[in-house]
């Protein structure tokens, strides 16, 4: 069983409970000692633990703002009756919510008001000598008795100053008493780096969370779609998304550019059931530290992040991205280059927006789908067959009128707002929807201009990340598994040896052990230590109990 | 990038089901062995108190019988779950059944492994039946030291329980990994993910019959019937509970383990080691009940059956992330290979 714990405030509790039913005569100061002794108590570590475990639940109930604010918002419209009611709780944001917070600090509060004690204490006890010894060693949890006959010449000081060298040597901090006395006798004791590792491991938990904190008040991380070609340099207006960790200041970001030349997908091919998932993705960038430094190529991949300037650049989304020529009522060319096809659907069945607001007279919109490979239902509904561009095709509605992008209001790129426009182009208008393939242009109705197909080429998203507290995280953690493993698998233990000279000139020689908490290897190393000083002083190794002195092992429970 | 061997995959899928009709019939000797046992041990009780009027130990082997025990009048096995002299032929039968089983089913992880020329878990069916041998397997290393054959019942019937689910509700062809899942990563977090979670199985096993066991000590100490004959075989609930906790210490680390490569490799994947995506709030929560458990156990009040049911509800939480989480929850961890 666990020893008798560290839970202070056991027998306290009970006064403290009187105490408390007489609150006004404890006073402030008695108070606040009161709730701290209550704070760090063994009891309430483990009730704030399992509250933590508890707390932690409803964010992978609810869908969570920081992982994705869009979907939020979403389920917020879509549970009219009560997604208020959990914004207001905070559930969204639980990991960032006062009561998940509250939980969390006052679990390390205790854990510190905890620890600290527990150290100075440690720190006590590691200076200070072995305990005395016991009058009766043998009530001690394993006992043993040895006798040196009187011919080995082995008298009781010799005997104990021997065994005192053995013990050293295994490890244990040892200390002789009355060498020359009657009864010499010493104690010993190891196991010291147990209460260390437990000390370690949970002063290393607070390091794990100040880098955590660390990281969010002083990195940042951004978004951005690179198409084949694009060239990203790191400042704030070369970023689709940004968050700023509490204390960012732009002026960090460090120049630095990144261009994706290329980017290839290779897709399953051999397995009829996974036929067509993409089995590799690899982007090929060239990289420049700064605006002057040299180009440098590199391969950017899933698993497989770009270092670059202090920040981490992983690849985590990909698509295709048809390259469109629009020309506008006026006959002039309104928007030339790749639009991004935003993914939707299986085989890289993707929705495609393309706003034109530089078009004359009027501005003009489109969308609709790209399909890498189309094919037409019986029903008439398209689905694209295959991943890669084996029949690659657009099909688009087309609008004309006010897009809404000057009224200063920002706007999704991947949503066409129509209601201040006019449709041109649907399948329930006289002139159908679009239909293009590679190389072929379109004429819109009424003269309002055309729009042309010229290619397709490849997008990847990238997230980039700088997280300062990262490494110290990782530092802390390892030192906490290393106290954890230290902690559970290191036993506590004490060694008394006593020795004395028989009336017919034997030396007699008792030894007892004891366990600090739980320790199931005891006994073993009662009978490792009986062996070393057996073999030290030539005795015997007589089969285990043959001996009537010998082995008298017990438990005294 | 290995090439998909199809036939090699037909052959694991006939090896596990082998493997899992094996499993059955272990599992049935084994729960023969628990019900004859508890027969036969009530005879020889009845005849000894008839011959001698006294209560009869049956766990001789048991050296350092514990007050708990010995208040039930020696009415379990012995506390040390060393191996007795008395012969179980049903237990005997259900181990070999249990490594014939094993080696089938070794053979169904392996041409699994060769058949998708990757590491055997990268998708839910590979998980069930990969850690289903790894739970076989340490429960048989577990024999060679201790008699544990009485938790045979439950171990092997979850055994049975997972190759099943695998076969009937996780069944995914050989294919080769998602991008997201190529890394050596996989191989040492999902390993170790793995291990740890077929060590808690037997400690759930322990825990489960502890409090049983608890029970049962109880009532016989209050003097009632004992209806749970079969308990005999187990041992007393402060050795289970004793065992089951140096057992949750290795899970445990195994678990810190996970989490801290998961975090890695979450960092090397998605650029942040921790976004409290589902999978990883649910790798969190079973974390935080352990620690609660190993605090639990150094906790006045706290130990015995409470800390059991911290061990069975950390249990349940390895389950639940297994298996709801998995296909309901969506998060960045979507590999179930389920569609
Ligand atoms: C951040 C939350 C905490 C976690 C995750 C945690 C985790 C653990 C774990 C895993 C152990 C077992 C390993 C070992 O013995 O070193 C342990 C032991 C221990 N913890 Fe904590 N702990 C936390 C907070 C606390 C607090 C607040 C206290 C004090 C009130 C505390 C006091 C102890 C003590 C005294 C032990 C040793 C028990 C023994 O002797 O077996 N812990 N903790």
């Amino acid at each position: 069983m666990s020893e008798p714990v560290e839970d202070t405030n056991k027998s306290k509790s009970v006064e403290d409970a009187k105490a408390s039913a007489a609150l006004p005569a404890l006073g402030f100061k008695g108070m606040l000692r009161w709730a701290w002794t209550q704070l760090t108590s063994m009891r309430t570590a483990l009730f704030l633990l399992l509250l933590l475990a508890v707390a932690a639940v409803p964010g992978s109930l609810f869908p969570q703002r920081p992982a994705n604010p869009a979907v939020v918002t979403q389920y917020i419209k879509d549970h009219p009756d009560y997604g208020q009611i959990l914004d207001a709780l905070q559930l969204y944001d639980v990991y960032s919510s006062a009561w998940f917070s509250a939980i969390y600090l006052l679990l390390f509060i205790s854990l510190i008001g905890c620890v600290t004690p527990r150290a100075i204490a440690h720190y006590k006890a590691m200076r200070s000598q072995p305990p005395r010894t016991p009058k009766r060693l043998s009530r001690l949890p394993e006992y043993g008795t040895l006798v040196v006959p009187a011919d080995a010449g082995i008298p009781a000081s010799r005997a104990i100053t021997d065994a005192a060298a053995l013990l050293k040597k295994r490890g244990y901090r040892v200390e002789v008493r009355d060498v020359d006395g009657e009864r010499p006798s010493l104690g010993a004791e190891r196991g010291f780096m147990k209460e260390v590792g437990n000390l370690v491991f949970h002063t290393s938990l607070i390091g794990v969370l100040v880098s955590v904190a660390i990281g969010g008040l002083f990195g940042y991380s951004g978004q951005r779609i690179l198409v084949e070609g694009d060239t990203f340099v790191n400042t704030l207006v070369g970023y689709d998304q940004f968050s700023p960790g509490t204390n960012f200041q732009s002026s960090w970001l460090q120049p630095y550019s990144i261009q994706l030349d290329k980017f290839d997908v290779k897709f399953d091919r051999e397995s009829p059931a996974h036929f067509g998932q993409p089995i590799d993705f690899t982007a090929q960038v060239t990289t420049k530290e700064n605006p002057g430094a040299p180009a440098e190529k590199k391969v950017l991949k899933v698993n497989d992040p770009v270092t670059l300037g202090g920040t981490s650049i992983y690849l985590t989304g990909n698509g295709y991205a048809p390259v469109v020529t629009v020309r506008d009522g006026n006959g002039n060319i309104a928007l030339q280059g790749p639009v991004v096809a935003k993914l939707q659907g299986d085989n890289y069945y993707s929705s495609v927006v393309i706003k034109v607001p530089d078009a004359k007279p009027e501005q003009l919109g489109f969308a609709g789908f790209f399909l890498p490979t189309a094919f037409v239902t019986e029903q008439g509904v398209s689905f694209s067959g295959d991943p890669e561009l084996i029949n690659p095709q657009l099909s688009l509605n087309s609008y004309y009128g006010d897009l809404g992008l000057d009224k200063g209001t920002p706007q999704n790129v991947f949503e066409l707002d129509v209601k201040d426009l006019t449709q041109l182009n649907g399948r329930d208008l006289p002139a159908k929807g679009i239909t293009l393939v590679p190389g072929k242009t379109y004429t819109l109705p009424d003269g309002k201009g055309s729009i042309s197909f010229d290619g397709i080429k490849k997008y990847v998203g990238v997230d980039i990340h700088h997280n300062p507290g990262q490494v110290s995280a990782l530092f802390f953690a390892l030192l906490a598994v290393a106290g954890l493993v230290v902690s559970l698998y290191l036993n506590r233990r004490r060694v008394w040896v006593r020795t004395g000279t028989h009336e017919d000139g034997r030396t007699m020689v008792e030894y007892g052990l004891l366990a600090r908490g739980e320790d199931h290897r005891l006994a073993g190393e009662s009978a490792a230590i009986r062996e070393l000083l057996q073999r030290e002083w030539q005795l015997p190794t007589e089969p285990a109990a043959s001996d009537t002195v010998a082995s008298t092992t017990t438990k005294d429970r | 990038m290995f090439p998909i061997n199809e036939t090699m995959g037909q052959y694991s899928e006939l090896f596990m089901l082998l493997a899992a009709g094996t499993y059955t019939v272990a599992f049935v000797a084994f729960a023969w062995d628990l019900a004859k046992s508890s027969k036969t041990l009530r005879a020889v009780d009845l005849k000894a108190a008839a011959a001698a009027k006294v209560p009869v130990a049956v766990g001789v082997s048991g050296s350092e019988q514990l007050p708990a025990a010995a208040s039930a009048g020696g009415r379990t096995a012995g506390a040390d779950m060393r191996y007795a002299a008395e012969r179980r032929a049903p237990a005997r039968v259900a181990v070999a059944l249990t490594i014939l089983g094993a080696l089938i089913h070794g053979a169904g992880v392996i041409t699994r492994a060769i058949g998708a020329g990757r590491v055997p878990w990268g998708n839910m069916y590979e998980f069930l039946t990969t850690g289903a041998f790894v739970a076989v397997v340490v429960f048989l290393l577990a024999l060679i030291g201790r008699d544990l054959r009485f938790l045979g019942t439950f171990v092997i019937g979850l055994v049975v329980i997972m190759l099943v689910a695998a076969s009937v509700a996780y069944w995914t062809p050989v294919g080769h990994l998602v991008p997201a899942l190529q890394s050596y990563w996989l191989v040492i977090h999902v390993s170790i993910a793995v291990l740890s979670s077929a060590l808690f199985t037997l400690t759930f096993a322990m825990s489960a019959l502890q409090l049983v066991q608890s029970h049962r000590q109880k009532t016989l100490a209050a003097g009632g019937a004992d209806k749970l004959g079969f308990m005999r075989l187990v041992p007393d609930a402060l050795s289970l509970e004793n065992l089951s906790y140096r057992i949750n210490t290795v899970a445990f680390v195994g678990w810190t383990f996970t989490l801290m490569f998961g975090a890695i490799w979450a960092e090397k994947a998605w650029g942040r080691f921790w976004g409290w995506d589902t999978k990883e709030v649910w790798t969190f929560v079973i974390w935080v009940v352990y620690a609660g458990y190993l605090h639990a156990r150094a906790t006045r009040g706290w130990t015995g059956t409470r800390a059991a049911w911290l061990s069975i509800v950390g249990y349940l939480c390895v389950i639940f992330n297994f298996t709801i989480v998995n296909q309901f929850f969506n998060g960045l961890h979507s590999y179930s290979g389920l569609t």
